[in-house]
């Protein structure tokens, strides 16, 4: 009986996840398209807790529905309101259906053949006998910040490059209009600070539960969002030497434990097993603040004001401009 | 639990072929990132529906800390396609 119901709720799931995905990509209206993509989000994560990945769901509803979505939203204004009728001929979309459709029944075709075969060596057995060593003992952050290492190093620097690029290319959207109403600005006071003390909680349980360096800094970028939708007038304020250090923090801190290791233990990045779980959170405490900053910039698009500007220089700009305050050491709350 | 992987990753494969069928479609830049993401939770589906082990087992984790950093890297792409389509906008405009 009770499988019954799962097998239900499955399908359930799935049909809707197909359905949402169908609409998304098929409508008419850009601006319904991301409200629909938003809520695939959100179904996703329910699908992720479903598959017992609460590291992911917490990740997807985070990051996947909540900073997506924010970034989205914010760039459907960038571009002319045209229909998103496509304009290719019936010839070329009949190639692409059926090209589609062959790959999708190949590589049917291709999971079921694999989920037939019998088992290798399973890499979560490795990862699950050599837990205890790893300094931590949810699984998740095992692989990611211990035994696969490097990948999270060349990821952090992966979403550096990326906010560099955004930065090089834009100014930050001006024509944005945040809104002053006294309801959003009371629920923020409340929330921003709910939000960091999630953040923290995020990140320290993700040595033991679900959780993690990812899903702490997607939570205090949207902290910081929050706050520039709520209060648009000191949005503007960041303290710009600041924000450029915390953007590098990760990555500097991430690659000097890798070399302290490397001058104890012969590799880049093979941590010292009695060490590894205090190692482990201070890369993480990094990595959360250069996320947090890294995505914080992405949503606005492009440099803040004053952002080129340094030493002297970037002194005398920023002083022209009004005083320089900035959130993130007020935390905005006013 | 061969058939919750099975229906789960035939979904994931579902949401592949939607996302490529309309990121090939579309023409304007939001339309086809949008599919692109849904093309790229395709992908990450049909992982986490192989590491699925049954109710009672814990998931395989390898394919899980694989599929956040994929997360992560999705949006950070997303981010900067974005950009670079505001930068041709506003060069297109002058």
């Amino acid at each position: 009986m009770i499988e019954l119901l799962w097998s239900i709720f499955d399908i359930m799931l799935v049909l809707l996840l197909l359905a949402l995905a169908w609409t998304t990509c098929s409508t008419q209206d850009v601006k319904r398209a991301v409200t629909l993509f938003i809520a695939m989000g959100l179904l996703l994560a329910i699908v992720w807790a479903r598959l017992k990945a609460p590291d992911l769901a917490l990740a997807e509803a985070v990051i996947g529905a909540g900073i997506s979505g924010a970034l989205l939203l914010s760039a459907i204004k960038d571009y002319p309101v045209t229909p998103m009728v496509s304009h290719r001929s019936r010839l070329i979309e009949g190639i692409i259906n059926s090209l589609t459709l062959a790959l999708t029944i190949l590589m049917s075709w291709a999971v079921w053949h694999g989920l037939n075969m019998s088992d290798g060596i399973r890499l979560s057995e490795q990862v699950f006998s050599q837990l205890p060593v790893s300094g931590v003992s949810n699984p998740v952050t095992a692989v990611l910040l211990n035994y696969r290492a490097y990948d999270t190093l060349l990821e952090l620097a992966v979403v550096l490059t990326a906010v560099l690029t955004v930065l090089t290319l834009n100014e930050k959207r001006s024509d944005y209009q945040g809104s002053t109403s006294p309801l959003l600005q009371g629920m923020t006071r409340w929330l921003v600070p709910l939000l960091v003390v999630t953040s923290g909680y995020l990140l320290w349980v993700g040595a033991h539960a679900p959780g993690g360096a990812f899903q702490a800094g997607a939570m205090l970028a949207a902290a910081m969002i929050l706050l520039q939708l709520a209060y648009p007038s000191r949005r503007a304020e960041f303290n710009n030497y600041l924000l450029k250090i915390l953007l590098v923090i990760g990555i500097f801190t991430f690659v000097l434990v890798g070399l302290w290791m490397m001058s104890r233990n012969d590799d880049f990045l093979a941590f010292t097993p009695a060490w590894a779980g205090t190692l482990i959170l201070i890369i993480e405490t990094a990595a959360t603040i250069s996320i947090a900053s890294a995505l914080t910039l992405a949503y606005l698009g492009g440099r803040p004001g004053g952002w080129e500007g340094r030493g002297s220089e970037g002194k005398a700009r920023e002083d022209t401009h009004r005083t320089s305050r900035s959130i993130t050491e007020n935390g905005g709350a006013g | 639990m061969i058939s919750e992987q099975l229906l789960y990753s035939l979904a994931g494969i579902g949401l592949f072929g939607i996302g490529l069928r309309a990121t090939l479609l579309h023409h304007m830049l939001l339309p086809r990132l949008l599919a692109l993401n849904v093309c790229g939770a395709g992908v990450f589906l049909i992982f986490i529906a192989i590491a699925y082990g049954g109710i009672d087992v814990m998931a395989d984790p390898v394919p899980h800390a694989l599929v956040l950093t994929g997360i992560v890297v999705a949006v950070s792409a997303t981010a900067m396609a974005l950009a670079l389509g505001r930068r041709l906008e506003t060069l297109n405009d002058e």
